[in-house]
């Protein structure tokens, strides 16, 4: 077994963070894909979307085990104990599902960033997140594949698929920024060679997705904000969320069967 | 225990253990099993892999590893998973993909190390009639592993398993 191998105290708890960062970005993102569970325009988009959350869900379960292994709480109990205060999810994904063109739009944002990032992950000299991330890769490849042609095809579908994309596109794209936001920590994890560099993947990912939204898809990019506010600052809408999502662990908190 | 059980055995009795999601293959047919250790003492290690990190089936196989493993009379057994190397559908053997076919889902094609954005599916071969003249109506399918498909020569829908 690759255990642990001599990370420092302090490389420790900024891994520590970051794999919370990176499971609150899946877990809030999976619950909002499986709120179209009975409301998607297409029956197949239903389970499409169910089986994306799935995935995002394996990922956030593979990043909380790891964390739990360095010395972090129950997977469960971090996702279902925790409050909006404690959450480090992005605003990008806790914003309501929105229409189907805006739930493809910040799907294609995500996945796109996440596959980037995961690819550049699997070089991590930390083998454990190397590990997690050559699995989840593979698995993310076909939720980009997925959006990025669903968005091609509201894009160029009707003028009011069109509409509702570009209206998508330019409110959620001040917030995709924040995904490449570096944590407390980042950069000694990154020197270390332990996490990916957060700066190239965001130069990769914005020339990819440049090029797809506007060459191909014909959309206009909005100007991004220079600065975000930090993953400890919330829309109003995660609260509800997060009461909907743990409502049932809450209610029932020593259930062992479910 | 007297005498500790054989790699053998215990592999033959992985390979009675089906996959929950698709019952006419094994566990080891899907390459899940990567290895079986029986220490002198005869503890009985197994570990494993997942297919999808998301599988709902997970703590399923895990459970009948276990017991295929118990049912054979042993007691001290260890089931561990890893993730490297990371599954591959290039894993499933030849029998377990002719039986997929069989059941009426078209077995992966070969992996690729293609470009990560890539709209063209891979190839798919009706489980029916054997004719490339299929459409992909869906990427995601009733599980993880699967794509739903139409074939244009003989009409019937199918389902193909995604090439991981």
């Amino acid at each position: 077994m690759t255990a642990t191998q001599a990370l420092t105290g302090a490389q420790t708890q900024a891994l520590l963070l970051k794999l919370t960062v990176l499971a609150d970005d899946e877990i809030i993102l999976a619950h909002r894909c499986g709120e179209w569970t009975g409301h998607a325009p297409i029956l197949e988009e239903d389970i499409a979307l169910a089986n994306i959350a799935q995935d995002e869900l394996g990922h956030a379960g593979m990043y909380l085990t790891l964390a739990q292994s360095l010395g972090g709480s129950d997977p469960d109990h971090v996702a279902f104990w925790r409050g909006p205060d404690d959450y480090r999810n992005t605003r990008l994904v806790e914003l309501p599902k929105g229409d189907w063109a805006f739930t493809m739009v910040r799907q294609f944002l995500y996945d796109t960033s996440e596959a980037l990032w995961l690819e550049a992950a699997t070089s991590s000299t930390y083998a454990p997140l190397a590990e997690i991330a050559a699995k989840a890769v593979r698995e993310e490849k076909f939720h980009v594949q997925h959006t990025a042609l669903w968005v091609e095809r509201l894009a160029l579908g009707t003028p009011e698929s069109e509409r509702r994309t570009q209206a998508a596109l330019t409110e959620l794209w001040p917030h995709a920024a924040q995904l490449f936001q570096p944590i407390q920590g980042e950069a000694e994890l990154t020197a270390a060679g332990i996490l990916p560099d957060l700066n190239a993947a965001h130069a990769r990912w914005t020339d990819l997705v440049t090029r797809h939204l506007t060459q191909k898809c014909g959309l206009t990019l909005p100007d991004a904000p220079d600065t975000q506010p930090g993953r400890d600052t919330h829309t109003p809408h995660l609260a509800p969320l997060l009461e909907e999502m743990q409502s049932v662990a809450r209610e029932h908190p020593d259930a062992e069967v479910w | 225990m007297t005498a500790p059980h054989t790699r053998h055995a215990i592999l033959q009795a992985l390979a009675r253990v089906p996959d929950p999601e698709i019952p006419v293959v094994s566990i080891t047919d899907m390459g899940m099993v990567r290895g079986v250790t029986v220490s002198d003492a005869g503890r009985v290690t197994v570990t494993f892999t997942p297919t999808f990190s998301g599988c709902p089936a997970l703590h399923v196989i895990r459970e009948s590893i276990e017991q295929a493993v118990r049912d054979l009379g042993v007691t001290d057994v260890e089931v561990r998973s890893t993730l490297t190397p990371p599954w591959t559908t290039d894993w499933i053997g030849d029998d377990a993909r002719e039986r997929l076919r069989q059941y009426g889902i078209a077995p992966p094609a070969p992996t690729g190390e293609g470009q990560l954005i890539q709209l063209d599916a891979e190839p798919a071969r009706c489980p029916r009639c054997g004719s490339l003249n299929v459409r992909m109506t869906a990427s995601f399918g009733p599980t993880l592993c699967k794509r739903m498909y139409v074939c244009d020569a003989c009409r019937e829908p199918f389902e193909g398993f995604k090439s991981v």
